[in-house]
């Protein structure tokens, strides 16, 4: 089953489960949605659970958090991660903080999917992976999928949690294929990272799309190199699961962070920072880096390629990191 | 409203003795506005409001202890000492907050009138906004979508002449603010929000059409803030000391109606004097009553902001290498160690 189909089972299931859960957003209902994500669930479910929204993401993002706090389990799909920056205020101000400010009187029980990614030259205003602004945010749970078998889980989860969770697709992931459970009851909890490849010489730490790649690379330096590097999935960026990625690094001594967007104040200076101060005595060598280049996503697909975090960057940084290679 | 009118400034005297923090907007001025168009909702239906919320929630029926507890941050207060002036609430009385970001409780609302309306019950939101709202995104968004879905939601602008220190004229480019109702085939209806008669008269029936025929609406109030924007603000930087007293010769909202009852005979100047005690003996009542009230435990900082089951598992392992502090601060009492 592919990451798309495993989200609209994800879906279904829930829709089905519990009359309280309806789908908001743009074309998600008759056109199908713009990934295909929810395809087929208006025929089943109708207008009034399956409901398109005007292009007004401030407004229906905010509609789905007054749902929420009325009693509703509101899932709203924001076609890419670039276009939240409109409802940014009614999940950070609102949404994040509904629950503490009214002193545990109210919550809010809702769900944002959106795809983060790039490298289909979408260029600067479509190529954006910012999910550590959201993992930056008390009252906010941010959980990044990196296949199939994940994406039901957690956004089941996400759907079965009393407060607010932003579910990160990845768009170069909607069709990779893998094993899903059918089980109607199947779900990942939510704040467990899982080692996705074993390994004793390097950790790397990478989620979301960057996970496919970190696995990709292990096998290279496995077939090339003789190295064994774990890969640890963080799945949730918060809660973030640091107990797992600080067992992994007390092992192997080295570890490597990825990700899709700008290092930069992001997920990967955080592991960095928790990983300093928990594995001081363990490493090896200095906690390395791979993200995008700093700079807005340009058009031109030599450029686009020279700003992704690809496979050459995070295996020059794994020998890096491994003392095999120059530092960067 | 006599409640509302000694309620504010005994809030701006506790403010300057700072046993109130923070920012506090007093909606002196406006009481005919609030309790009328309060008085219209039943029971079941909702109330959401923006941070000039202390008279709305006087109004719903919360305490005047649980509103004056709040501002002094106490554990006694209606959102416990966490929300302060600008966040009070009481999901009982279906009070769902005032909200401190200009015109964000719009979207929220309107939310709530979505989720009545995918329900069969005859309920209505009312949601408060100022002026100065009604010039931001949200506003746009919100009548929208309302107007699209057909949600039984009146949108209440409490228009009391200025958005902070910039009156309507300069800052709305169709002044006439009920007359944007049209762009969204919305009814939209200007009333003086001074007469409570005519505020009453008008939320019932915007109120009526929302519960029974889903029909959003657009009620504009004109009133008036004897006060400034805030506390901190003298409010004399753009109007005068002269406007100000005008209104409160000629338009003072209480005064029109005191007059109104006694020339009924429905109360006698003494009656009024009666009345006006009873609410100063209120007011000194939860001053009192907030003082008594315990500060909110600092061991309970971490409790309510996730509310899942769950949460203490699902965080159990963020705290290797956290930032300083946590382990006993942030995680002692709100997640499991």
């Amino acid at each position: 089953m592919s990451y798309r189909e495993a989200l609209r089972l994800a879906l279904a299931e829930e829709l089905r489960r519990d009359e309280r859960v309806f789908l908001m957003g743009e074309e998600v209902g008759v056109f199908e949605g713009s990934y295909k994500v929810t395809a087929g669930l208006l025929d089943e479910f109708g207008e009034d659970r399956i409901r398109d929204t005007p292009i007004s993401e401030e407004g229906f993002v905010g509609a789905a958090v007054g749902a929420a706090m009325a009693g509703q389990r509101p899932v709203v799909e924001i076609m890419t991660l670039n276009f939240i920056l409109i409802a940014m205020d009614q999940i950070v101000n609102h949404a994040a903080k509904i629950r503490y400010m009214f002193g545990g009187e109210a919550g809010c029980p809702l769900v944002i999917r959106t795809p983060n990614g790039a490298g289909n030259q979408l260029t600067a205003q479509h190529s954006q992976s910012f999910e550590g602004w959201f993992a930056h945010v008390p009252g906010l749970k941010v959980v990044a999928p990196s296949n199939p078998r994940d994406a039901k889980g957690l956004l089941k989860a996400a759907i079965r949690d009393e407060d607010p969770v932003l579910v990160i697709e990845n768009l170069p992931i909607y069709k990779q294929k893998g094993e899903v459970p059918l089980d109607e009851d199947f779900t990942t909890p939510i704040g467990r990272a899982e080692i996705a490849r074993e390994g004793t010489d390097l950790t790397i730490v990478p989620h979301s799309y960057a996970t496919v790649r970190a696995l990709k690379v292990a096998e290279q330096l496995a077939s090339e190199h003789e190295i064994e590097a774990e890969v640890v999935d963080l799945r949730s960026l918060r809660p973030l699961d640091v107990e797992t990625v600080a067992e992994s690094v007390a092992r192997t001594n080295r570890v490597l962070c990825v990700e899709e967007g700008w290092p930069s104040y992001g997920v990967t200076a955080e592991i960095a920072a928790r990983v300093q101060h928990a594995c001081f005595d363990d490493l090896d060598a200095p906690v390395e880096r791979v993200g995008m280049a700093e700079v807005p996503m340009p058009y031109a697909k030599n450029l686009e390629n020279a700003t992704l975090p690809g496979e050459d960057k995070v295996l020059a940084a794994a020998l890096a990191t491994l003392d095999m290679g120059p530092r960067r | 409203m006599l409640l509302i009118r000694e309620f504010e400034p005994e809030a701006e005297r506790q403010y300057k003795k700072a046993r109130i923090g923070g920012y506090c907007h007093l909606a002196t001025g406006q009481e005919a506005a609030t309790v009328g168009a309060v008085s219209a909702l039943q029971d079941d239906d909702y109330l959401l409001a923006s941070y000039r919320d202390h008279g709305l929630a006087l109004a719903r029926g919360v305490s005047a202890r649980a509103v004056m507890a709040e501002l002094f941050g106490r554990v006694d207060g209606c959102a416990h000492g966490r929300g302060g002036s600008m966040h009070l609430l009481d999901v009982g009385r279906n009070f769902l907050g005032g909200w401190g970001i200009v015109g964000g409780q719009m979207p929220v609302a309107t939310g709530v009138a979505l989720s009545i309306a995918r329900g069969d019950d005859e309920q209505a939101v009312l949601c408060e906004l100022g002026d100065g709202a009604t010039n931001i995104g949200a506003w746009h968004e919100s009548l929208n979508l309302a107007g699209v879905w057909r949600l039984p939601i009146v949108f209440l602008v409490m228009n009391n002449v200025y958005g902070m220190g910039t009156s309507v004229e300069r800052a709305s480019a169709e002044p006439e603010l009920y007359k944007r109702a049209a762009a969204y085939r919305m009814r939209g209806e200007r009333v003086d929000g001074n007469d409570l008669e005519a505020v009453i008269e008008a939320s019932e029936e915007l109120l009526a059409n929302a519960r029974r025929d889903r029909e959003p609406a657009v009620l504009e109030l004109m009133t008036y803030r004897y006060r400034g924007h805030s506390v901190a603000d003298a409010g004399l930087a753009y109007r005068t000391k002269d406007e100000i007293s005008d209104h409160r010769a000629e338009d003072d909202p209480i005064e029109l109606l005191g007059r109104k009852l006694v020339e009924r005979e429905l109360v006698d100047e003494d009656g009024l004097e009666e009345l006006r005690a009873r609410a100063k003996e209120k007011v000194k009542d939860a001053v009192a009553f907030a003082e008594d009230s315990d500060a909110p435990d600092v061991d309970s900082l971490a409790e309510h902001v996730y509310g899942d089951p769950a949460y203490q598992e699902q965080f159990a392992r963020m705290r290797p290498g956290s930032p300083f502090g946590e382990t006993t601060l942030v995680f002692e009492r709100g997640l499991s160690s």
